[in-house]
């Protein structure tokens, strides 16, 4: 098997030097931080397997899907249409962008002072390692933040093809009606890129997939707000994380059957921490694989993490897509309306965001919120300024914390998040 | 009730033992190179009794046995309201961190802020400083405070600093004009910090080995126009606050 995967990762053209210590690397990882968990919920199981197979069994399928002709796209936000990809028969995967790799070599097409997430991008492409990127058929951008929009403009040179999708930055103004455009080029390119064409029918199709997916989500959000918690804030997000490139269906029937177990124990008061562990929110930048550093501190500092307003989190799974349209010109609106709502930083202005965080806070009774940013992320550690004062005007304790995927913070870290859980505690 | 706290320091160890309100002993040393080793000589010295351990290194002694921990900001809290029961706010300017901590009416911990990842602007940035500009530590001090106003130092990066040094040393300006230029960097800085803890004006307590520079808290006290008291013991109030912790979790285990 072990050799199966290897040939496979030589075709796809990784480098397997680096691709080896890579997962090494991860590998260790995962075990001290996640296999370590005590009162694990046994349906865990499921996260485990995938991310022992991440890059084995899941990109096997995208392998054997692409020789029947199903084609892989790439994306790196959550403002681009899963069910667009999936009516056309491709599969949607999100790409690596959660470790610092190959960093010299990154730092010779983008300067230093630009955030993590987006050097890992390019980095896990200069490195060779990424087994998704390397599936992928196409590779989606679109216009964010300042730095990803630039650095696409380098990243473009080094994939098959790239395509970069515009996006508002307010949201009144005529944003519907840009974004309409923009996904109806984006499902022209899909089209184009696949050589299905997307029906009303298969539209409405992959909008239940997906709105099934974000459902089971729903349903563990819901679980965490019962007070005491019968999985970690880890766990939880590693399921949010692997939201973005697991097999939807399989990944929404997995979820579900760990909510089951969820529920009987909340109902037999089963906890994974122990009763009245201080509740902490957090909100701010996205999180990806294997991008655990701070949440690993927060829970072996003597708090649980009980919501994540991330895009890898609530912000990115809030609201399903309104199925009742018949018409693909009405699926396609609503498609465009449920996007539109996402409130991400960078939106101006973003006030929502701020009502949502306090709204978390109480749904999920959190004693904290952890504002948490990757450095040099203007959006997001502006906004956070704004927010931890409000926030603090409420009543409600919240810090700041800013950092990278490196680990030489760790000490300063551990000590304020330590120091903002005694704070709570009283 | 008797009880110690250690204090486990980027530069240094303190331990203190407490008899109630009254303090029995201080202790400071060394621990650059082996704070494990130094601890544990310390701790040895100390008579069976309640302790709790803060300090960069708190959970170092988890070789040596098992003892109730905190951070350096609880513990300075705690430090600084047993030395002075009406303080309001913090200033610790430590080896390798800066924290400026805001007290709430019971002396809890309301607000705090603290350096991240970089060293900029501590207790090292002013030995290598002093070290620089050939000063013992004691004497840099008091250079800066009789130093004149004209000279700016902008940078708080020890290695653009140092190069901002040499500089002006180059330029032949005065060593204490330097020394005082590089203190009012540091001030600047922990104006900032202040500004976003935002404590309670009327009694901010400095601890740390900061707490012992006079220049440090003369310009703290003009730049920010709050009553600064800056005490003998201030460098030891991290081990201090342990001490007060380990006897309110002995109390609180009793009862």
């Amino acid at each position: 098997m072990a050799d199966d995967y290897r040939t496979m990762w030589k075709e796809l053209g990784l480098n397997l030097d680096n691709h080896d210590a890579l997962l090494q690397v991860l590998g260790k990882m995962y075990g001290d931080i996640f296999m370590s968990q005590k009162n694990r919920p046994a349906k865990t199981d499921y996260l485990d397997f995938v991310m022992s197979e991440v890059h084995g069994l899941r990109i096997k399928e995208l392998v054997d899907g692409k020789k029947q002709g199903r084609k892989v796209i790439g994306t790196y936000c959550t403002f681009v249409p899963e069910e667009i990809v999936l009516a056309a028969d491709a599969v949607m995967v999100g790409l690596c962008a959660g470790a610092d790799f190959a960093t010299e070599e990154v730092e010779k097409y983008l300067p230093k002072n630009i955030c993590s997430l987006i050097k890992s991008t390019l980095g896990f492409k200069l490195g060779g390692v990424c087994p998704y990127l390397e599936s992928s058929d196409l590779v989606v951008g679109e216009n964010t933040c300042d730095g990803k929009k630039k650095a696409y403009e380098v990243f473009k040179n080094f994939v098959n093809e790239m395509y970069v999708m515009d996006l508002p930055q307010m949201k009144q103004n005529g944003a519907k009606g840009l974004l309409r455009k923009e996904y109806d080029k984006f499902k022209t390119k899909i089209e184009q890129v696949t050589g299905k064409t997307i029906t009303a029918e298969s539209l409405k199709k992959a909008i239940t997939i997906v709105n099934a997916k974000r459902s089971a989500i729903h349903r563990l959000c819901k679980i965490r707000t019962a007070n005491m918690e019968p999985i970690s804030g880890l766990d939880s997000l590693l399921i949010n994380q692997i939201f973005f490139y697991e097999d939807p269906l399989r990944f929404t029937q997995k979820i579900n059957e760990l909510c089951d177990e969820l529920e009987a124990r909340v109902s037999s008061r089963q906890g994974a921490f122990p009763e009245n562990t201080p509740r902490i929110l957090m909100s701010g930048c996205p999180m990806a694989v294997p991008n655990w550093k701070l949440p690993a501190i927060i829970e072996t500092s003597g708090a649980v993490i009980v919501g994540e307003e991330s895009c890898v989190g609530e912000r990115g799974t809030r609201n399903l897509v309104d199925n009742s349209g018949k018409t693909m010109d009405s699926l396609m609106d609503a498609l465009v309306n449920r996007y539109l709502d996402i409130d991400c930083a960078i939106f101006t202005p973003n006030t929502d965001r701020l009502d949502h965080i306090g709204e978390m806070a109480k749904t999920y009774s959190a004693d904290g919120v952890i504002l948490y940013s990757i450095q040099f992320c203007t959006p997001y550690t502006v906004e956070a300024m704004g927010i931890e004062k409000d926030l603090e005007k409420q009543g409600v304790p919240a810090i700041r914390i800013e950092t990278d995927y490196s680990q030489e913070d760790v000490g300063q870290l551990t000590t304020r998040v330590q120091a903002f859980i005694e704070r709570i505690k009283g | 009730m008797i009880s110690a706290g250690i204090d486990i320091g980027s530069r240094t160890v303190k331990t203190a033992l407490v008899d109630g309100s009254s303090i029995v002993k201080l202790d400071v040393a060394d621990a650059t190179s082996s704070p494990l080793e130094a601890a544990r000589v310390m701790l040895k010295a100390l008579p069976a009794c309640p302790v709790a351990v803060t300090g960069y290194g708190r959970d170092l002694l988890d070789a040596i046995g098992s003892f109730p921990t905190i951070t350096e900001i609880k513990a300075h809290a705690l430090g600084a309201r047993f030395l002075q029961g009406d303080c309001t706010g913090v200033i610790d300017v430590g080896g390798q961190d800066i924290k400026v901590i805001s007290l709430d009416e019971e002396g809890r911990v309301k607000r705090f802020e603290m350096n991240d990842r970089c060293a900029a602007g501590s207790g090292r940035f002013l030995e290598i400083m002093a070290d620089r500009l050939g000063f013992s530590l004691e004497d840099f001090g008091n250079a800066a405070l009789s130093g004149q106003n004209e000279v700016i130092i902008s940078s708080m990066c020890t290695v653009f600093a140092e190069s901002e040094v040499v500089g002006l040393l180059n330029k032949n300006v005065e060593r204490r004009d330097i020394a005082a230029a590089l203190h009012r960097s540091i001030v600047k800085r922990i104006v900032s910090m202040y500004n976003r803890a935002s404590p309670v004006s009327a009694c901010i307590v400095a601890t740390g080995g900061g707490a012992k520079n006079p220049a440090l808290v003369a310009f703290l006290t003009k730049a920010l126009g709050a009553n600064i008291v800056a005490l003998p013991q201030g460098q030891s109030a991290g081990a201090i606050g342990c001490a007060v912790y380990a006897a309110r979790l002995k109390e609180i285990n009793a009862a």
